[in-house]
């Protein structure tokens, strides 16, 4: 997985005390009179990995939309590697280095597999709306052939979007995911409905990322969560309800009692 | 199935070409044989052809098949049903006949080609991508309504504004230059003008559509959501490709303002706008080679209808009757229109059991 090493960007010489990577203050979003969530706060170091634990609707995908731009907060700041982005187009974001998947794929079902990876490397690059088609040994044609390696679907390269099986459809969205050089990925339940076989590609995939990409994971399988994450999240009702270590959030009788106790969607 | 087959990435053939250097044939080669054979006909064509076949069937269809082929690029790559691509073609038109020189002196300019040429394109184009900027903020039926709403005020302007416009009447005896001391309004150099325009467009199209501009079009056609999570600003690129499409719609007004030798409001009348619409259905929406289908086929369908009608006691205009029964035989059956139903008979022949072994391919 070295290949994704490249290009390093300055910020992996970030180390503690920089900017954080993802840092939101009391973001609220409200749909109706319902608070999806509310007044969360969240810092992300860059090259932290961070899991978001809570059962079914407790907003951890609004949380994501938001940090986005997909959607935008009622209330709240969202600043991205020290940069105020709350109001700012996804796009823009994206072009900052925020990268995510979603949780239901979204997808080009008209386009192959190729085409939706070099598109991802394309839109963050110069010239994404270039007229020209890329040469023979154009380097971005180079760096899609890797991403397709790295999340195993070379053989499924020139298939169209619409003909992949499940599991491949949500690796083709981890590429998308990877392509430029991210900073910080949000992936939204990655490992949902994968086989274990799959699951363990995932891990391995999410485990060997160049350490300077921070992620964070909304993962309702525990062992994944907590194999990849050194930090974690859990949101109940919209709110943070806890924040710490993997194995104090496991052990924590309150968390236990919550998720342990039906909630677990 | 077989359309999607047809869609794959050259991309990816690219891709693979980067990794083995020397493999990949030159790109003559690549043509596939079908595309040769029509081509030579259509180069050898004035050597069979008549006058009136030249001129008025293919010259027209070509014309035709520009301007619908600025819809098809819309509509097909990017999901946007605009009927405003008549309109930037009448306006280029009518900006030939305003800068350049006509019968009706009073108005005419009768500047250079050099310059009414690119002023016309570069106009038109404007437009167009302005109208494009106000219809990219609206989805499916809207855009349709927008572009239609502005195509139809178009209309009444040129027929109320006589200091620019000259109104009812437009414009008469506008020529093409005699560039090369060539009459290129006489059919066979006007065969060829428009074949030439035809094809350059045909290839820009079919380039455009696999270069990062088409493909990430057609990112957004399918997915605009997941695009601007991939950092493309959506609604730019939009506007781009009205753009885009503008210029060839612009080219196509050119030929057909050169062609009809005079331009009025009806020349980008809603009929007429609407005629562009059935063309790019009836041909195929999917492919750059429908609208160009659509347009051979209305043509020869307006050309010899009203004869045959005649023949039967119709009234000759009925013609677009069958038009217009064919526009809907197109969308009950084949909503991917004429390359639809070949894109099915070739899946079915591809799924005729070998005579030899019995077996389905
Ligand atoms: N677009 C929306 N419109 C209205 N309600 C929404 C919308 N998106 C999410 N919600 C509501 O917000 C709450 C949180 O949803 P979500 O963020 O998807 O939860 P999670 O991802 O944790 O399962 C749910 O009650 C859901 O019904
Ligand atoms: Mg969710």
């Amino acid at each position: 997985m070295s290949v994704l090493d490249s290009p390093a960007p300055s910020s992996r010489l970030a180390s503690v005390g920089a900017t954080a990577a993802l840092e939101l203050r009391g973001v609220t979003r409200m749909f109706g009179a319902l608070a999806a969530i509310a007044d969360v706060s969240l810092t992300v170091r860059p090259g932290e990995r961070r899991a978001v634990l809570g059962s079914n609707g407790a907003g951890k995908t609004t949380l994501f939309n938001c940090i986005t731009g997909d959607i935008l907060p009622t209330s709240g700041t969202v600043r991205l590697f020290g940069e105020d982005v709350t109001r700012f187009p996804p796009y823009e974001r994206i072009r900052r280095g925020l990268r995510r998947t979603y949780q239901i794929s979204l997808l080009f079902p008209g386009l192959s597999v190729a085409d939706s990876v070099y598109l991802a490397c394309r839109g963050v690059s110069r010239w994404r709306y270039s007229l020209l088609r890329p040469r023979t040994g154009d380097p971005l044609l180079m760096r899609t052939a890797e991403l397709i390696e790295a999340v195993h679907l070379t053989p499924a390269r020139d298939r169209l979007v619409s003909e992949l099986s499940y599991g491949q459809q949500r690796q083709l969205e981890i590429a998308l995911a990877l392509a430029g050089a991210p900073r910080l990925i949000l992936f939204d339940e990655p490992a949902a409905g994968l086989s274990p076989a799959e699951r363990r590609e995932l891990v391995e995939i999410l485990t060997t990322l160049p350490r300077h990409i921070g992620f964070v994971i909304i993962e309702h399988d525990m062992d994944v969560a907590l194999r990849v994450a050194e930090s974690v999240t859990m949101l109940h009702n919209g709110r943070v309800f806890k924040e710490g270590a993997p194995d104090e959030i496991e052990d924590d009788p309150e968390v236990q009692a919550l998720y342990l106790g039906g909630a677990h969607g | 199935m077989a359309v999607a087959a047809r869609t794959r990435s050259t991309l990816a053939a690219t891709g693979r070409a980067a990794a083995d250097p020397g493999i990949e044939a030159p790109w003559f080669a690549r043509i596939p044989t079908g595309v040769w054979l029509v081509g030579a006909v259509l180069l050898t064509m004035p050597a069979y052809a008549n006058n009136f076949v030249l001129f008025q069937v293919f010259g027209w269809s070509f014309i035709l098949g520009i301007i619908a082929l600025s819809l098809m690029f819309l509509a097909g790559y990017g999901g946007m049903v605009s009927l405003i691509q008549m309109t930037v073609a009448g306006l280029a038109g009518y900006m030939v006949a305003i800068l350049g020189p006509s019968g009706t002196e009073q108005i005419s300019l009768g500047l250079s080609w050099w310059i009414y040429l690119p002023v016309a394109l570069a106009v038109a184009t404007l437009f167009g991508t302005l109208v494009g900027t106000l219809a990219v903020r609206t989805e499916g039926i809207y855009t349709i309504m927008i572009t239609l709403a502005i195509a139809s005020a178009f209309f009444y302007f040129t027929r109320q504004n006589y200091t620019i416009f000259n109104g009812y009447n437009g414009f008469t005896l506008v020529r093409p230059p005699d560039l090369f001391g060539v009459d290129w309004r006489q059919p066979v150099p006007f065969y060829y003008l428009s074949l030439a325009c035809a094809a350059l467009c045909y290839a820009a199209v079919v380039y455009v559509a696999r270069a990062p501009f088409g493909l990430a079009l057609q990112g957004i056609r399918d997915n605009a959501r997941r695009m601007a999570a991939l950092g493309y600003n959506v609604t730019a690129h939009r506007i781009l490709a009205y753009g885009f499409a503008s210029v060839l719609a612009a080219v196509g007004g050119v030929l057909l303002v050169w062609q009809n030798g005079q331009i009025a409001p009806g020349t980008a009348g809603i009929p007429a706008v609407i005629d562009i619409l059935v063309i790019a259905v009836v041909g195929g929406l999917r492919r750059p080679i429908g609208p160009f289908i659509g347009a051979l086929i209305y043509v020869v369908l307006s050309s010899f209808a009203p004869d045959i009608l005649t023949a039967f006691g119709l009234e000759p205009d009925r013609f677009k009757l069958i038009v217009g029964l064919g526009f809907l035989a197109a969308v009950f059956f084949s909503p991917d229109g004429v390359l639809g139903l070949w894109d099915r008979w070739q899946a079915r022949r591809a799924r005729r059991p070998d005579p030899l072994t019995g077996k389905v391919p």
